[in-house]
């Protein structure tokens, strides 16, 4: 089937307004009230999306360029890393955190594995050196205080 | 004249050496963040927010250093257009198809001073013109109810789905998205959650920095990531020869400038435009009024000064209904709203009268900046230059990890962090998609705006609806809010530029 992607996006936008009519519904009326309450304006917002949906559904562009099953999974692992990255921040304190993960990133961007190493080590240092010395921004500390 | 009186004090405010200091590093920041590939005015200013705001500084210091990183950045834009044929950001887009061609004639040097010069005039002029027309714009604003408030805010929607993307369903499903992201959180008037999914961080709402440092800077690492960092940074091998234009050519180009500038200025003032339409009406116009001997495209220095000054006077253009009603019309204005909103500023009529000080002090400070962006743009023009040679392999985790910095910064937290990755991962999925991002993020910014005023309307009318339709001034806004939606369906095909729907668009940033 030609244009799917744009069909997908289009059956993901009437399930993201069906979603939000279902979540408007159930919100809980409070006993303050104005003549229009809280589920009025989302509830427009809802059918906004739903008919955009439905007129992406029917009308769909080109298919556009998707890269390789393996740039996707480039994308995905890169997204692993920061998830984790945020995860291990307060814990490892940010110097070492952010030389690891702008490692792994500079590395993947087709840079031999030890200059890459070095590229994170300069570029952690680099940023806590301006942002956390310099202009005194509050940086996650870790154990060992940088 | 009152705004002269204004902009007097302004330039008070803004001639003290702190202030001039901030200028000097936001101009230079900006030049560089524009030219740098990938990076251009609205995801360089998106990531510098949080850091400009944790850093503590005054309202009006941090908008002079936010909006001279603005201003430095459509300057920048042009050096990769012209050196790398590789526009530094969309705007930049239409010089590459003179810019380049006489780079690679050997005269690099003289497009990079006629550009610059070009971005002056642009620049200068429109600033002028933000100081006359603002005012104004201001008065009537002053009548508007919140009737009048909801009907414009839909009419910027209306116009920046019609004019500046492609297809409309799909503005509309990221003008829908955004208001969505929006909604999330408390209720501000009856207090109840909403689209929380019982999770406590979400009551809080998603901060619109989050989202916008996730949508425009960490999508474009991943945009890179995809492309495995091609697009090297060059070893910069042409030859930038003199950069002061010799003086038949800039007798030659000024009407370009004139032109591109008056064009460029309409284009920024209407809502939904932007700097990149600026650009390349300026372009198209030139081309069709002086493309007589065919030498557009072949490194005609009228076809750089043309949509230089336009984009840069699309720039100051859409200052002024950002400033004037708070309605942005571009990305960039969009990220600048952002920033006010940021620092506790409500732009709109309001601003003027509440706070005349951060308006002129800021107005007058691009002046400044202006004026120190050519002193360092002509003779330094090779030395920027020189930053294209960073390759983008370290230039962009770099990018990705100062906007973690910048959003940890702000709030400390674990979570924000991981909604700021989803919002880099959506940027991703929506820009393959070709779903506009701008319109997401005005409606993240907008959002609670124009429900409040929706409400608050209804609350004076008593659930009457049709008091939002009531006055004069809100029936024109709802039909120019119809005609700038469904106009360009009909006439769309010369409104946007062809080069913009080719390949070269997909990695460059919205302006």
């Amino acid at each position: 089937m030609q244009n799917l992607s744009d069909r997908i996006l289009g059956a993901c936008a009437i399930l993201i307004a069906a979603l939000m009519l279902w979540q408007t519904s159930v919100i809980q009326e409070s006993f303050i009230q104005d003549p229009l309450g809280p589920k009025a304006f989302p509830t427009v917002i809802a059918i906004v999306i739903g008919i955009a949906g439905v007129a992406i559904l029917l009308r769909p562009d080109a298919e556009p360029s998707w890269p390789g099953f393996g740039r996707i999974v480039e994308i995905a692992l890169a997204a692993a890393v920061m998830i984790a990255y945020a995860q291990l921040l307060p814990m490892a304190g940010f110097v070492l955190a952010t030389s690891v993960a702008a490692a792994y990133l500079v590395w993947r961007l087709e840079t031999p594995p030890l200059r890459a190493m070095v590229a994170g080590i300069v570029i952690s240092l680099a940023i806590y050196a301006v942002f956390g010395r310099i202009l005194g921004l509050s940086l996650a500390k870790g154990p060992w205080g940088f | 004249m009152d705004a002269l009186g204004h902009l007097w004090e302004g330039f008070a405010i803004a001639l003290t050496w702190q202030n001039l200091g901030l200028a000097f590093v936001g101009c230079l920041l900006g030049t560089i963040i524009g030219a740098l590939p990938g990076l251009g005015p609205s995801n360089g200013v998106a990531i510098l927010i949080p850091l400009v705001f944790t850093l503590g500084l005054p309202a009006t210091p941090a908008l002079i250093l936010l909006t001279s990183v603005y201003y430095g950045a459509m300057y920048g834009g042009r050096i990769s257009s012209i050196l790398l044929n590789i526009p530094g950001d969309e705007p930049a887009l239409m010089t590459t198809l003179d810019g380049y061609p006489m780079a690679r004639s050997g005269q690099a040097g003289e497009a990079l001073a006629i550009s610059g010069i070009a971005s002056f005039v642009g620049a200068f002029f429109a600033t002028w013109g933000l100081v006359f027309l603002a005012p104004q714009l201001v008065r009537v604003a002053l009548l508007f109810g919140p009737a009048e408030y909801f009907a414009l805010f839909t009419l910027a929607f209306a116009t920046l789905g019609g004019v500046a993307s492609r297809n409309q369903a799909k503005a509309a499903l990221a003008a829908g998205l955004g208001l969505g992201i929006a909604m999330i959180g408390v209720d501000g008037q009856t207090g109840v959650p909403r689209f929380s999914f019982g999770i406590v961080h979400f009551y809080d709402g998603i901060n619109f920095l989050v989202a916008i440092v996730g949508l425009f800077a960490l999508s474009e690492v991943f945009i890179f990531l995809e492309h495995r960092g091609s697009g090297e940074g060059t070893d910069s091998r042409t030859r930038i020869g003199r950069t002061i234009p010799p003086a038949t050519m800039l007798r030659q180009t000024s009407g370009s400038m004139a032109r591109g500038t008056i064009l460029g200025f309409v284009a920024g003032v209407l809502p939904g435009a932007g700097a990149s339409l600026g650009s390349f009406i300026a372009y198209t116009f030139e081309k069709r009024l002086k493309d007589r001997g065919g030498t557009f495209g072949r490194g005609d220095p009228r076809g750089v000064a043309a949509p230089e000054a336009g984009n840069n006077a699309a720039a100051g253009g859409a200052l002024v209904p950002m400033l004037a009603l708070g309605v942005p019309g571009s990305g960039t204005t969009a990220v600048l709203l952002a920033m006010l909103l940021a620092l506790n500023i409500q732009p709109g009529p309001l601003l003027f009268q509440s706070n005349p000080d951060v308006v002129w002090g800021l107005i007058a400070a691009l002046f400044i900046g202006n004026i120190m962006l050519l002193i360092l743009n002509i003779p330094m023009a090779g030395l920027f230059a020189r930053v294209l040679m960073i390759p983008p392999r370290y230039l962009m985790p770099a990018v990705a990890m100062i906007s973690f910095v910048g959003i940890y910064g702000v709030s400390g937290s674990t979570f924000d962090l991981l909604v700021m990755i989803a919002f880099g991962v959506l940027g991703w999925v929506l820009r393959k998609l070709d779903v506009p991002l701008v319109p997401v993020i005005l409606g993240v910014l907008l959002g609670d705006q124009m429900e409040k005023n929706l409400r608050r309307a209804m609350t004076i009318s008593d659930g009457d609806l049709a008091a939002l339709f009531a006055s004069p001034l809100s029936i024109g806004l709802w039909s120019a809010a119809v005609i700038g939606f469904i106009l360009p369906l009909l006439i769309g095909r010369y409104l946007r530029p062809r080069v913009a729907d080719s390949q070269k668009a997909e990695g460059s940033d919205p302006d």
